[in-house]
């Protein structure tokens, strides 16, 4: 767990603060986006968390320790940190760019390859062609895959993410957004995200703080944040078709109304002609609306992953759901 | 491909040395040229003007280095720009004078002539180390701090790597300069080709001028092949 208590931050010779009166806590295992336009302070915020920006007041607290009483470097060894262009070392392979933390915390030769074998599967990338590859021979998302086994080398409970995907293609983008969900699935860090990409802040965190001017305006769940935006710099942010982007966090998992036992025998086979396309149970309720909207029915089916129908989303459900907060 | 082509140069210009060395021993005009000129004393020669490159080149390298590395340290920030003042207005100096210079304070010998030579080498490497560490990316450097990198390991596992091809860039015109400038190691009794330039002259005898003065630009020539490669071994 993260708590900010009082924190202020004024560069020198600048007329007012970089960040003022921060007080939060991010808790333990959960993706804390900071977002907001650039200037507002979201960076500052994140680097006072491994120290390589120094509050001018107030204290930050992780697990329980003033940081101000940490080392500076058992601090920074204990916390993953992946910026833009991930910082990989040009100089370096694959291999030793994740080696660098287990290296400085003198791990033995066996366990740092055993470490980097795992972490590259763990990122989808083949260890035996990618491992003695250059920064430079990658592509944008396998630079950021490399960039997240580097940063996850030591096992730290922490991770700091600095605009990580922010040079990557849309589709790329996307994908490694969907990845790494997956990846923190199984790892459960604790993780602050900086974006400056409302859309990625709502499909990637658990909280969302919005920064403006150094201070945060709202710090709530991506839904309760689409659903009250209590300020409207938070609405401006958001765009718009908040209802459209609130089914975007409706996984059809969630909100489908379980078929009765004795039906689910029979639909599958009548399925196999039908109009209606069948979706996944993490697929969105953005998904299940643009499926009815192509079949022209009021409902669409689920099914699991070894594609027996479990259930249907319906279209009557679908409205109140999304109306029932009362914004559109 | 490349190495095997720098190999070639390398051979072809120590052929070129060898032949015109042949030529110049073995076809005396008289016997002024053939007491002066023998294989052992051009050997020696030689010999003295490496040492007199080598020993001020190693000497600029382990000074000049870690100065510029220091005056990119945040502490020292602030006095790069005054103390690269100073460095250049000491290469605006002709290089005879500060080897006239040292004489004054030195007096004569091969000790003199390196020391003239280090202060004239002293420019190219640190201004190129300065440029080096300036233009690194800041963000690498950064990552590599908040990853839990002591300075000293940022320092040596990454910004010195990073800088190295620029730095070797800068050593490599600081050497191939001073090969060029150690000819006037020979007014202060410093040894090297330069005596055979001076004893050319003296005797008008234009084979030895010639032999004197070309063994350095083959040398020259030699080393620049030599750090280019090392320069794109260091930038890989």
């Amino acid at each position: 767990m993260i708590r900010f208590e009082k924190v202020f931050k004024r560069y020198p010779g600048e007329g007012s603060d970089a960040v003022r009166d921060l007080n939060f806590e991010i808790q333990a295992g959960t993706i804390c986006m900071l977002v907001g336009p650039s200037g507002c302070g979201k960076t500052t915020t994140m680097k006072m968390i491994n120290k390589l920006i120094e509050p001018t007041s107030g204290a930050i607290w992780i697990g329980g320790r003033n940081i101000d009483t940490v080392d500076t470097i058992e601090l920074r060894l204990s916390i993953g940190y992946i910026i833009q262009d991930t910082g990989l070392f040009p100089h370096m392979t694959v291999g030793e760019n994740i080696a660098v933390v287990p290296g400085e915390l003198g791990w033995k030769k066996d366990r740092v390859n055993a470490r980097i074998e795992e972490l590259l599967e763990l990122v989808d990338l083949n260890p035996k062609t990618f491992r003695n590859k250059r920064p430079h021979e990658l592509s944008g998302g396998q630079k950021q895959r490399v960039g997240v086994a580097r940063a996850l080398a030591a096992d730290p409970p922490i991770m700091l993410m600095d605009e990580p995907f922010g040079a990557l293609d849309p589709i790329t983008r996307a994908k490694m957004q969907d990845e790494f969900l997956s990846i923190q699935d199984k790892i459960r860090k604790t993780i602050v995200f900086v974006t400056h990409d409302i859309e990625e802040a709502i499909k990637m965190g658990d909280s969302i703080a919005v920064l403006k001017g150094g201070q945060i305006v709202q710090l709530a769940s991506p839904m309760e944040i689409l659903a009250n935006p209590n300020d409207p710099f938070v609405s401006e942010l958001i765009g718009g078709r908040n209802s459209l982007k609130m089914l975007n966090l409706m996984r059809c998992g969630q909100i489908m109304k379980p078929l009765p036992a004795g039906k689910t025998e029979a639909e599958p086979k009548g399925l196999a002609g039908a109009k209606q396309g069948v979706l996944g149970l993490r697929a969105t309720a953005q998904d299940a609306l643009a499926e009815m909207l192509r079949t022209g029915e009021r409902f669409t089916y689920v099914q699991d992953a070894g594609g027996e129908v479990v259930g249907l989303v319906d279209f009557e459900d679908l409205l109140q759901r999304a109306s029932r907060h009362g914004v559109v | 491909m490349a190495s095997f082509s720098a190999l070639v140069k390398v051979l072809l210009l120590g052929a070129v040395g060898v032949l015109l060395c042949v030529w110049v021993v073995e076809n005396p005009q008289d016997s002024l040229v053939s007491r002066l000129v023998t294989y052992d004393k051009v050997w020696v020669l030689l010999l003295q003007h490496l040492y007199l490159v080598a020993a001020s080149a190693l000497l600029a390298v382990v000074t000049a280095v870690p100065l510029g590395v220091a005056l990119t340290r945040p502490a020292w920030k602030a006095w790069a720009p005054r103390v690269l003042a100073v460095v250049n207005v000491g290469q605006t100096v002709p290089s005879l004078a500060v080897v006239a210079l040292t004489v004054g304070v030195l007096g004569v010998g091969s000790k003199t002539a390196i020391v003239a030579l280090w202060i004239y080498s002293l420019l190219p490497i640190l201004s190129n180390t300065l440029v080096g560490f300036q233009e690194l990316d800041p963000a690498i450097t950064e990552a590599a701090r908040g990853m839990g990198m002591k300075p000293r390991r940022v320092l040596f596992r990454v910004e010195l790597p990073l800088a190295a091809p620029l730095i070797l860039a800068g050593i490599r015109t600081a050497v191939t300069i001073t090969i060029g400038s150690a000819i006037l190691a020979a007014f202060v009794g410093g040894g090297g080709m330069g005596n055979l330039i001076i004893a050319g002259n003296n005797i008008s005898r234009w084979q030895v001028l010639v032999l004197g003065a070309t063994l350095p630009v083959l040398m020259a020539l030699v080393a620049d092949i030599a750090f280019e490669r090392l320069e794109t071994k260091a930038s890989r």
